[in-house]
Formats: structure tokens, sequence, C-alpha cells
């Protein structure tokens, strides 16, 4: 008896809750249709909506954008010249680095992580990629993606750190990276433009923007989902909060942070062909400049080669990353 | 029990209430008077402790025990503020914690306290040996030296070889001597330990038990313990507390609890116990009677037995360690044959000493045969009392008597339901003798 008092109190208390909120949707649904329907009488089917003020908001977005442009040059120019350096570098050393020495390196790589299965796979398709004449073009894809990828994780992490200590950062932080992650990928690259010029730094820029949201959201799960049992614990014996987070939170969250960074690396892949509309180069260039000249075998063999050097970094990472997981679980 | 020195540890006034914002200052008249269920009820907030008050001395251990949801690990955890406490004040050295800033609070937990938790807490991606140095690596102690201590610590508790080992890869029990090791190593005075042996295998959970009270005889730390589990509340503290829905229902020693349990709750542990297998000689024994040093001479004992009016005496040496036993006839013996102390004369193989904390349930084959009155000794050896056997037999007879009486009270009890359908299975039996017989 004393048993089922409370559980008899909560399902009244759920009960009551619940039909007063079907009242009043109830309620609501049907005064707003028999509005609507008395409109629809009054003006006829063709009735447009009252209110229009999406051009207002739009041109003011332009506006801002514009002025941002001008007014935040001090701040845009040093970027975009740091950017491009960096991207110079990196791609220097890509097509300084001969092909044997690649494929070699990514091989014992790959076995090392993923097993002789993707290692094998590596080998053939980087051969082919030598043989169909994308080898030059690929490399200059590696180093907008490890540029972009560098600079999506330097981003990433810290925010996604940020957000796993502060709930009120984390509310803020939903909605926007919701919407980073729905809004279609071309609408980036506009105020990239418009920011950047064009070239391989606003491709470099609209890439972060659209590959950041994923690295942020898991290194925010990893570190919230470490047990609360280790995190008092580790705490019981005095750490302070630097130390926790150093110790503890961000290597027990690793797995679930590289889960991240292999999200984002393959969906910089993604945005880096998209991103030739801007004038990046490499294979995402070789397939546009294919579209225009209805050159479909050539679209087809660069977007394979896109293809192939996504499967091998998505394993590698995967495979890493589990690796790091069993880690964790002790089975080493 | 004249203990004036102040308590370790000292709660007064102690109140959590979850769903409330910390408050601190005084309780408002508004939940002074409400229960748990009211609480619940009326404002949709969890009274997790209610106006708790106890102290805990240096070097003993505290049990608190409950069922579930009556607020044990809250209280654990406010202890070190893991979990802010609503109202009250918790003393440690006579310093109130809840008044410390943050850093004074890191320092707190580095040095004055350890936890132990029930499913481990231990780092999975560090090694077992890390793991144990996990305290002293917070307290920023160079690699090399904070190693070697946790290496004697996992020692101690018989972890050595496993050191390189990730906590995964031990058992349950293994993993806990891990988290024991960890606290220990940090070298705190207060040890806390939240059902730390709930989650093993009741053989596992006696090992672990007896490893507890070993390291607790060598460490003489003061010992916090949450349990749910009366027979291990028994078997550790030296006070036990119960709580029931954030309410301390009773505080007392082992043997006031189950003498004079405070109600129904409390009788409700107690009486799946059988008394004599938990309640130790220190409960029955009494004042050990006339001691004579090893050293007196023969006259002097047989004197001090005459003056007493005794016939024999038990034999101490000078720091009051149990011999044996002198009779008054060996005595004179000794005194014809010249001897010049009694030494010769002390019989100690047929009376030996029973250990204080043995069980009465243990103790009653001991005593079996022996008519007059044994010596009790404490850990060391030293003489703290004597037991007469008629004592032990009267408190097993009587726990009989009471346990039987109980069973009738209850009514159909599962001995009975065990008995008859043993009867049922042996009539089955003789039913498969004579078909086989056919
Ligand atoms: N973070 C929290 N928020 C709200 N209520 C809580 C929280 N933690 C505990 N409680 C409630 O406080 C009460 C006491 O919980 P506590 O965990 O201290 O009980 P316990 O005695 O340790 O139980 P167990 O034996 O199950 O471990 C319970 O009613 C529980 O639901
Ligand atoms: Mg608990």
């Amino acid at each position: 008896m004393a048993i089922s008092s409370p559980s008899n109190k909560k399902e009244k208390r759920w009960k009551g809750f619940d039909i007063k909120n079907h009242k009043a949707l109830i309620l609501g649904s049907v005064g707003f249709l028999a509005f609507s329907a008395i409109v629809l009488a009054v003006l006829g089917p063709a009735v447009e909506f009252p209110i229009k003020i999406g051009r207002t908001i739009s041109e003011g977005i332009d506006d801002s954008i514009g002025w941002a442009t001008t007014s935040g040059a001090w701040f845009l120019d040093p970027t975009s010249d740091g950017v491009l350096r960096f991207l110079l570098l990196i791609k220097d050393f890509f097509e300084w680095l001969p092909w044997p020495i690649f494929i070699v390196a990514t091989v014992i790589g790959s076995y090392k992580t993923a097993g002789r299965g993707i290692a094998i796979f590596a080998v053939v398709s980087l051969t082919m990629m030598g043989s169909l004449g994308l080898w030059v073009s690929a490399m200059e894809t590696m180093a907008l993606i490890v540029v972009a990828v560098i600079l999506s994780i330097s981003i990433a992490v810290p925010i996604g750190i940020l957000a796993a200590r502060s709930n009120l950062l984390d509310t803020i932080l939903r909605p926007i990276l919701d919407g980073m992650q729905t809004m279609p990928s071309f609408v980036y690259l506009v105020p990239a433009v418009m920011f950047f010029g064009i070239g391989d730094v606003p491709a470099i820029f609209a890439t972060i923007i659209y590959a950041v949201p994923p690295a942020i959201r898991l290194t925010n799960l990893g570190i919230r989902q470490v047990s609360s049992e280790i995190v008092e614990a580790a705490m019981s014996f005095g750490t302070t909060p630097r130390q926790l987070l150093l110790k503890v939170q961000i290597p027990m969250a690793v797995p679930t942070i590289m889960a991240g960074i292999n999200q984002t690396i393959m969906m910089a892949l993604a945005m880096v062909v998209i991103a030739s509309l801007v004038g990046a180069g490499g294979l995402g260039e070789d397939v546009n400049r294919a579209l225009n000249r209805f050159q479909p075998g050539e679209a087809l063999l660069s977007g394979l080669g896109i293809v192939f050097l996504a499967i091998i970094i998505d394993r590698v990472t995967q495979a890493a990353a589990n690796e790091r997981q069993k880690a964790l679980m002790g089975e080493r | 029990m004249a203990q004036s020195d102040a308590p370790k540890l000292s709660i007064r006034g102690l109140w959590k209430v979850f769903g409330h914002k910390a408050t601190g200052g005084d309780v408002p008249a508004s939940i002074a008077t409400k229960s748990k269920a009211d609480m619940r009820e009326d404002d949709g907030v969890v009274l997790a402790l209610k106006d708790v008050n106890f102290d805990v001395q240096e070097g003993e251990t505290f049990v608190v025990m409950g069922l579930s949801g009556s607020g044990k690990s809250t209280l654990v955890r406010t202890l070190i503020r893991l979990i802010e406490p609503s109202y009250g004040e918790i003393l440690v050295d006579g310093e109130n914690v809840l008044e410390y800033s943050e850093q004074e609070l890191v320092e707190f937990r580095r040095r004055k306290t350890a936890m132990v938790f029930q499913h481990f807490g231990l780092l999975p991606h560090r090694t077992v040996l890390e793991n144990a140095a996990w305290g002293l690596e917070v307290q920023n102690m160079p690699k090399a030296e904070r190693l070697e201590r946790a290496r004697e610590t996992l020692e101690m508790v018989g972890l050595q070889g496993w050191e390189d080992y990730r906590p995964a890869a031990l058992s349950g029990g293994m993993q806990q001597r891990v988290g024991l090791a960890r606290a220990i190593a940090a070298d705190p005075d207060i040890l806390l330990m939240d059902e730390p042996f709930s989650g093993l295998d009741p053989l596992i959970r006696r090992d672990m038990q007896g490893e507890l009270v070993r390291l607790q005889e060598q460490l003489h730390k003061t010992l916090i313990f949450i349990t749910h589990d009366l027979a291990e509340a028994l078997k550790l503290g030296t006070h036990i507390m119960i709580m029931r829905d954030g309410v301390v229902i009773q505080l007392g020693t082992p043997e006031e609890i189950l003498a004079h349990p405070a109600d129904d709750y409390v009788a409700e542990f107690v009486r799946d116990v059988r008394r004599t297998s938990i309640v130790t000689l220190r409960t029955l024994m009494e004042e050990p009677g006339l001691q004579v040093r090893e050293s007196y001479t023969p006259s002097k004992a047989i004197e001090e037995m005459a003056r007493v009016g005794v016939v024999s005496a038990f034999v101490v040496d000078a720091e009051g360690h149990y011999v044996g036993v002198v009779s008054f006839n060996s005595a004179a013996e000794a005194k014809q044959r010249g001897d010049a102390t009694i030494v010769n004369a002390c019989i100690s193989d047929e009376y030996p000493a029973l250990a204080v904390n043995t069980p009465v349930e243990s103790a009653l084959p001991l005593v079996q045969h022996e008519e007059s009155a044994l010596a009790v000794t404490d850990s060391e050896g030293i003489l703290v009392g004597s037991v007469q056997p008629h004592t032990v037999r009267d408190a097993m007879a009587q726990e009989a008597q009471e346990a039987s009486d109980a069973r009738e009270s209850v009514g159909s009890s599962a001995l009975e339901m065990e008995q008859s359908s043993l009867r049922t299975s042996s009539g089955n039996a003789e039913e498969e003798k004579t078909t086989t017989a056919t």
C-alpha cells in the first residue's frame, strides 16, 4: 500500500497536466482554423500573406555584410593573408612530396591503423589516381583539406570544451549548430567571397563554417558523457578544474572527439568540391570544369578521385578512434 | 568513555533539499516540519537530508546505514562538498568546511579526505599504478615519488604484479582494491566509503571486509562507511547511524542497536541477524579479576590470592600481555621447590586466551569443556577481561529461544516451508525405493 500510493499520485498529476495541455492545443487549432476559414471565405483562395518583410531583412543582411567587409578589413586582410600563407606552405609540401613516398606512407599508416584491407585498397586506388592523371589535383585537394581541417579543429575543440562546461553556452550554441548543419552549403559561399574574394581562401573559410559543427558537437558530447562517478572520484581527491579537464575529461573524450574530427574531414571533403565554384583548386575544380564543358567521363573520374581519398581518410581516422576507444575500455 | 577531546568530524543541523538553491543561513520554518513525502508532494523538491547531527571521533569506524534513497550517498558527498548542502555545518578538526573558498576546498580534499566509490570510479585510460597514484598526482607530487608510494600501497592491498594493467583487466574485487589503494595512498585523515563492497559478490565482499579490518588495524584512519547491509555494519562499525528518508532514526554502538532497535524500521534490519554471530565477547566479558605479574615470587602470588579469596589468577607480563594461569596449588608447589618467580608455576597451554573480537557463536566451541573463567585479550595480546563459559552458553541458548519464538510469531516461516518440502521430497525418495525394490 505504501508502495502504490506515490505512483498513483504521479499518474494523476501526469494525467491532469496532459489534459490541460490538450485543451489548449485543441482550442488553439480550432480557433486558428476558424479564423483562416473566415479570411479565405471573405478574401478568396489567392489571398497573400499580409506582411512581407523577407526582402527588407535580406537586404539588411547584405548591407551589414558589405559594411563588415569594408570596416572589418583590418581583421579580414591579415586573416586572409595568414590562411593563404599556411595553405601555400602545405601545398608546397604536398607538391614536393614524391608520389612513391606518399603511397608508401599512406599504405603503412592505413595498415597499422585499419588493417590489411584498407592498405590494399590504398595501394590500388592511389596508383589508379596516379595513372588516371589525377595526382596533382588530388594533392592540391589534400592540401586544402589539411588546412581546413586543422583550422576547423582548432576552432571546434576549444568551443566544444567551453560548451561542455557551460550549460548556457550549450543552449545558445545548439540551435546555431543545427542551423549551420542544415543550411545549404552554397549559402556560405557568398559571404565567403565578399569577405575574401575569389580563390582558395574563401573556399577554406566556407569549408570551415560547413565542417565545424560536428566537431564542436562531439567534443561537447564526449566531455559531457564522461561518467559522473569517474568525475566525482577524480574531484574527490582535490583536482582543480584544469586538472580535471586535462587529465580526465579530455583523455576520456578523445574517441568521441576523434569521431567528430572524422565527420569534419568528410564534410570538408564534400565542401571542397562545392567550393570550387568560388575558385578552389584541386579535384573539385576538375569536376567543375568537366561539368561546364559537358565531359561526363572526366567529371566521373575526378569524382572517383574524391571518393578514393574520402574512403581512405575515413577508414583510417575511424580505425584510430576505435583503437583509442578500445584502449579506454582496457582491452589492451 | 572519558572522550573529552573534540571530535574529528562534527555534523550540525545538516540539510539537503534537491531542487532548492543552496541558501545557507537558517532553515526556513516552512520546511522545518515537513517530511520527505510532504516536500515532494507540495513543492516538487527532494528532501535528501533532514537535520542530520552526529560526531565522529578520530580513529573510529562510523557506519551509515539505510535503505535505498535514504540519503546516505548524499550525506557522504556533502561532507566534501561534491554536493553542496542546503543548510548546516560540517566541522572537520573544528573548521567549517562550508566556509572554505574554492582553493581551500581543493586543499581540504587533497589532504584531509579520500573517498572509495561503489562503482570504483577508476580512470580507464590509466594503469592500475597510475590510478593508485592519482591522489598524489593531483597534489603535484613528483612522478617517481608518487609511483613509488602507489606501488607500496598496492602491495598493502595485495595487488603487486598488477601495476601495469588497466582497470578493465581486473575483477570487481581487485578493482575495488585499487580504489582502496588510491584512497590510502593519498594518506588522508578521513576515509569516506560509499557502499564500496555492495557491487561485489558475497565471498569477495567478506574478503574485502576482512581486508579493511586488517588495514584499519594498521592505519587507524577515521572511517565513514556507507552500507545497506547490517551484517557489514555490525562487523565494521564502532558506531552505526541508521537513516530513513533523510532522517536519522538511530545512532549507537552495534550492541545498542541490536539490543534496543529504536523502531520497527530498525527492528526490521535487525530481525534477520543472528546476534551471536555478530556480538563479540566484548559484550559478555567481565573484569579480568585478580592479575599477578609473572615476576612475582610464589609467596607473593599466594598472598594475593588469599587476600582476594580466589584459588587461581591470570598471569601477565610487565606490559600486561596475557601469559597464563597460576593456581593456588601450583604456586604452593613452586614455593616448596624454592623458585624465585612464578614463571614455572604458570600454566599457559591449558588456558588459551580468547580474542576480544571473537563472535559469541565462534567462542562457543572454545569454551565448551571449560569450567572456570577464560582470559580475553585484545589484538596485541593484552589481557582486557575474562569470560565465564556459562555466559557464552546462556547467550547462545537465549538466541535460539528468541529465534524459535520469532518463527512461531511469524507463522508460516521459510523454515517451516523448507521442512515441509523436505518431508515431501523424502516421501518421494521412499516411493522411489519401493518401486526399485519391486
Ligand atoms: N542530483 C539529484 N537531484 C535530485 N534528487 C536527488 C539527486 N541525488 C539524489 N537525489 C534524491 O535524494 C534522495 C537520497 O538519495 P541518495 O542517493 O543519497 O540515497 P542513498 O541512500 O545513497 O540510496 P542508495 O542506497 O540507492 O545509494 C533520493 O530520494 C534521491 O532520489
Ligand atoms: Mg547511494
